[in-house]
């Protein structure tokens, strides 16, 4: 599973801030398990994440200044679309998601002739979810998703998406932030588009977002409404 | 009362700020309006702040003073929100615009490439 043939017009979009860090061993990652069409969407960052992420291979295209992820993926999505994209994965670049995951989750797309595929953390045991983001933060943002959206998710917060071509035209990401993880699945319902999840690993060596972040999302799809 | 005169000038001033930013295009002509009709209403009251015992009569408070505090608490309350969310439209105009830059850039470095 781990050389996929056919992947020329498979395109990996990676929103990037602030990531000279990790993003160097996430390209290469993905370049050792056969991905060789890597958007990396550098979003104004101040420290060297363009240098790094070019001398690993991949393609970049920067931000002049900080929109946010939403809108970094929207960015790398378009870039991928008009580069001859036939399907887009969204993927994080801070080394949290494991390259190996994206074969199967691309077959499955294929082989079911799905529009969109939704990574999971909750669907094996792979993932060692910090005690808090399990029992409170991401329940609850769960629920909250449900009733947004009309979409019932196993987690609503995942960096981990494959897009068809088709998908990637139907969706359009307006939240900039971090409120696309309720505005794609919400564009999913409303366009009818075939979707599953796939269970991915997500590692965990700092925090992310908590409780602020969850409010600032909501915040920012209240405050969507009246656009 | 010196407070009195005091604001009253700067009700003036900013019926004159109003005024300019009409004719330098960056109101229109109904927002200008509104907002002339407010500065003159605010010297109203402060002129006569008797005039305020109708108002907070009509309106069923006990005390002028109250009915204006009611009232501009609400006017800030909507002011402060529509501020919010003409600045997330800019927001999104800006994001339009680094989007665009940058799909631009990146699209004539790959055609340079080839
Ligand atoms: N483009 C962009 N990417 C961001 C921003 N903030 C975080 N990211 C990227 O999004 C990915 C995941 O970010 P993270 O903060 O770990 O979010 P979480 O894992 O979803 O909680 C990483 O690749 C980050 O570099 C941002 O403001 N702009
Ligand atoms: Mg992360």
């Amino acid at each position: 599973m781990d050389t996929p043939k056919a992947n020329a017009d498979i395109f990996i979009v990676i929103p990037a801030y602030n990531e000279a860090e990790r993003i160097g061993r996430v390209i290469r990652g993905l370049f050792e398990h056969g991905w060789k069409k890597i958007i990396v969407v550098d979003d104004g960052s101040s420290d060297a994440t363009m240098m790094v992420a070019r001398e690993a291979g991949a393609l970049v295209i920067r931000h002049g200044s900080n929109r946010g992820q939403g809108a970094s993926l929207q960015t790398g999505t378009e870039l991928a679309r008009n580069l001859g994209a036939d399907v887009i994965i969204h993927f994080d670049g801070d080394g949290q998601f494991n390259a190996s995951d994206i074969a199967g989750a691309v077959a499955k797309l294929k082989t079911e002739q799905l529009d969109v595929v939704l990574g999971s953390r909750f669907l094996d045991g792979r993932s060692r979810i910090p005690w808090l983001k399990r029992t409170i933060l991401l329940p609850v943002a769960r629920w909250i998703n449900y009733a947004l959206t009309g979409l019932k998710l196993s987690d609503v917060h995942n960096g981990f998406r494959v897009l068809s071509r088709r998908a990637s035209t139907r969706i359009c990401i307006n939240q900039d932030r971090m409120a696309h993880n309720t505005e794609i699945p919400a564009q999913i319902k409303k366009y009818h588009l075939a979707w599953a999840e796939y269970p991915v690993e997500v590692i965990y060596f700092e925090p992310g977002q908590g409780v602020a972040g969850g409010l600032t999302i909501l915040w920012d799809l209240f405050l969507g409404t009246f656009r | 009362m010196l407070i009195q005169i005091l604001l009253i000038l700067f009700f003036l001033l900013a019926i004159i700020k109003v005024i300019r930013r009409y004719q330098g295009g960056d109101l229109t002509r109904r927002a200008a309006f509104i907002w002339i009709l407010f500065w003159v209403l605010a010297g109203v009251v402060v002129a006569l702040p008797d005039s305020t015992f109708y108002l907070a009569h009509m309106l069923g408070v006990g005390r002028g003073a109250d009915a204006i505090v009611y009232i501009a608490l609400a006017g800030l309350f909507f002011l402060v929100f529509r501020l919010m969310v003409r600045v997330e439209r800019l927001t999104k105009d800006i994001t339009r615009f680094v989007r665009h830059e940058a799909l631009a850039e990146a699209e004539k470095k790959i055609t340079e490439q080839k």
